[in-house]
């Protein structure tokens, strides 16, 4: 799960980090009594007016703007950027709508840094990024100039030790600032270190880390994402999550403990499984890319799904305009297929059934599910295994004539 | 033989009055495994099923059953204090099953692992293996199956199935025991971004034993266990291994189902998979229909 620039500011204060004075806004007057309050708090007309949304590049898409004027500046401003379509290079062409904004003092800086927190899979620690080259990102830095990226991995029985910040602090330069410089650098550290433990983060992304001209070490941009298998001891959560930024679909399925991903093809897809719903959208792309046919979902409603998820999923399914076709793969372990049998006749019945529809089922209780479908009276395709339902979905939307 | 788990294993139950614990626990018993004890915290003394007894700590049920295997199914809260106390009690394999453990309770859990089996090199010792979590189990049919498989579907035979995936795993072994193809062991190592058991060393096993003629290994998107797995095959491994990479279809960034099975920053993708495993000698097949096919066809 993702959270807002701002809300990411709110949790690293929590632990101490040091972060400029902001307010957040969700109308252009709030916006512009932020700033009123701002510049009267620091003595500083200049603020920064920056667009929440949760994709990186707000910058260069123009979602981020300084207002040297104060706040009638900053109203001006915020009327440009809130309710925008902002194009980032991890939006998408369509973009993203501007809903929230934060109103943030400007600041005197010294120096961008980068500082990134991330679970290293391969090394199984919490590793530390950090780089010289803030502003950037990490990625473009790590394949054109590796050397300019110092990591430290977290030894979790002692926790990230002071030696360890010090050597990224040394490693930046931070000397050239004094060592208080370092000192608070490290501090910094300490801080952020307890953030990621006790907050759960599975990323944390501080770009740029800034070092001010008076000495001081700042977050001036803060990007999260919480382990969201940790949701169950985090009840604060609730309340970060901006459901605008999240895919309505995406959102009902996880409401009802299914996992969910929409795609952009024409064939929608129920299997039980993770690795099999991939591999079911990845036979279903082999079999008819050449024909226009592809997965519109990724649906894995889990192993041990109710006939009310089942037929809630399969309801989903029926009601996307995109769907041309379905195929329902089941290789039942835990899941039974009486189970899935009776959840897709419950929801064919009430909703209808007007695309073609291919079922395959295997595993535990499978006569019982084909039974269950053979008296449903619903007209059904049976496959013998994954690459024959794939076929019979690429002749039923091709032949169906239901167009792409 | 087989690898990890046999006739000889002698199986603990964490968790076995809960309802997934239970439910398993009796499937488990009915396809011949041996379970010899169950533990729930506060539940010491109750018979489960009216014959395997149940403790309070897993050091009383290993004291009094001389259990070397343990399957956890206790919810994610306490998932990884289970592991650990089933290491601290001296338990060899620990197969977790739960899915949903925070990914930072599996660091420290990794880091006991990882000092414990070090120690255990150093002496000579048997090493402590975790496998899962967030796994279907491991099955040596017709001896023992620990986990949430469905048993029906296995054939005794010599061929090895490695996989991050449940329902893949099942697929590949339905098509194996329709080609009239058994195994020797089915190992799930689940599907979660830090885990025990690696593709590298289950990989090693099935080399190592020689009841285990070709193996079949299933990857997915995300992380680099396939990668490496790949250069294992290059450069130890002698029997035929067919692979499968879950994902050529998945869009960047998003977490398809498993907690693990996510591209990040253009990394993990099954292209990059398939081509590791490919330049190593195995061949990767080309649809999920053909993991058993594909392993025929290497095999003389």
């Amino acid at each position: 799960m993702k959270i807002h620039e701002y809300q990411g500011k709110q949790v690293l204060a929590k632990y101490g980090v040091p972060v400029p004075k902001g307010y957040p806004a969700f109308t252009v007057d709030e916006a512009e009594a932020a700033a009123k309050r701002l510049s009267s708090e620091t003595g500083n007309q200049l603020v920064v007016v920056k667009a929440q949304i949760h994709a990186g590049g707000r910058g260069k898409g123009g979602g981020v703007k300084v207002a040297k004027g104060g706040a009638a500046e900053a109203r001006q401003l915020s009327e440009k950027i809130l309710g925008m379509q902002l194009v980032t290079h991890q939006t998408g062409p369509e973009g993203t709508k501007v809903r929230r904004l934060y109103i943030e003092q400007g600041l005197e800086m010294a120096q961008e840094l980068y500082l990134g927190a991330v679970i290293d899979r391969d090394a199984r620690r919490i590793a530390f990024m950090a780089s010289t080259e803030g502003g950037m990102e990490i990625e473009t830095v790590a394949a054109e100039t590796p050397e300019k990226i110092l990591t430290v991995h977290v030894d979790p029985v002692n926790g990230l030790m002071p030696y360890q910040s010090r050597e990224l602090a040394f490693g930046l330069g931070l000397m050239k600032y004094g060592k208080e410089t370092v000192a608070k650098f490290v501090r910094l550290m300490a801080s952020l270190y307890r953030a990621v433990l006790e907050e759960d983060c599975s990323m944390l992304e501080i770009n740029p880390l800034v070092v001010l001209k008076n000495g001081d070490v700042m977050a001036l941009d803060a990007k999260i994402s919480f382990d969201d298998n940790a949701e169950f001891r985090h009840k604060s959560w609730a309340e970060l999550q901006d459901k605008d930024e999240e895919d309505p679909v995406e959102l009902e399925a996880k409401d009802a403990g299914l996992n969910y991903v929409s795609l952009d093809g024409n064939v929608g897809c129920l299997v039980n499984g993770a690795g099999l719903a991939m591999a079911t959208m990845d036979i279903i792309k082999h079999a008819g890319e050449k024909h226009g046919v592809a997965p519109a979902n990724f649906l894995d409603v889990g192993g041990g799904a109710t006939q009310e998820q089942v037929t809630k999923a399969f309801s989903m399914i029926l009601k996307s305009p995109k769907v041309k076709a379905i195929f329902v793969n089941i290789f039942g372990g835990i899941m039974k297929c009486d189970v899935i049998a009776n959840g897709v006749v419950a929801a064919a019945k009430e909703l209808g059934l007007k695309v073609p529809l291919v079922v395959r089922l295997e595993g535990t209780n499978v006569e019982l599910g084909r039974k269950i479908l053979n008296e449903s009276g619903l007209a059904i395709q049976a496959a013998s295994t994954m690459a024959d339902g794939a076929q019979k979905i690429v002749d039923a939307v091709t032949k169906g004539g239901a167009g792409k | 033989m087989s690898i990890l788990v046999g006739k000889d294993t002698k199986l603990l139950v964490q968790g076995i009055t809960g309802g997934a614990g239970s439910f398993h626990a009796k499937q488990m018993i009915e396809y011949g495994t041996n379970v010899v004890g169950g533990v729930t915290p506060t539940r010491g003394g109750e018979k489960f099923e009216g014959k395997v007894p149940v403790f309070d700590t897993v050091s009383q049920a290993v004291k009094a059953t001389g259990a070397n295997a343990s399957v956890i199914f206790v919810p994610p809260p306490g998932a990884a204090d289970a592991i650990l106390e089933a290491f601290d009690a001296g338990v060899e394999l620990v197969i977790c099953i739960t899915e949903g453990i925070p990914v930072v309770d599996m660091l420290g859990v990794r880091r006991v692992l990882e000092a414990a089996q070090a120690e255990a090199r150093a002496s000579g010792a048997k090493i402590p293996r975790l496998v899962g979590p967030n796994c279907p189990g491991v099955i040596t049919p017709g001896e023992c199956k620990i986990g949430i498989m469905p048993g029906h579907i296995h054939k005794k035979g010599n061929i090895g199935v490695v996989s991050r995936s449940g329902t893949l795993t099942y697929e590949a072994v339905g098509q194996l025991t329709a080609l009239g193809i058994g195994q020797s062991t089915c190992v799930g190592i689940g599907g979660d971004p830090v885990n025990g058991m690696d593709f590298v060393d289950v990989l090693e096993l099935f080399q190592a034993d020689p009841d285990t003629h070709g193996v079949i290994m299933i990857g997915e998107i995300g992380g680099g266990a396939e990668e490496r797995g790949a250069e294992f095959i290059r450069t130890k491994m002698t029997k035929p291994v067919a692979g499968f990479i879950a994902g050529t279809t998945a869009p960047p960034g998003k977490r398809m189902g498993h907690a693990g099975a996510i591209i990040s920053g253009g990394k993990g993708t099954a292209a990059a998979k398939i081509a590791a495993l490919e330049a190593a000698g195995a061949k990767v097949a080309p649809t999920p229909s053909d993991m058993a096919s594909t392993l025929k066809s290497m095999m003389s």
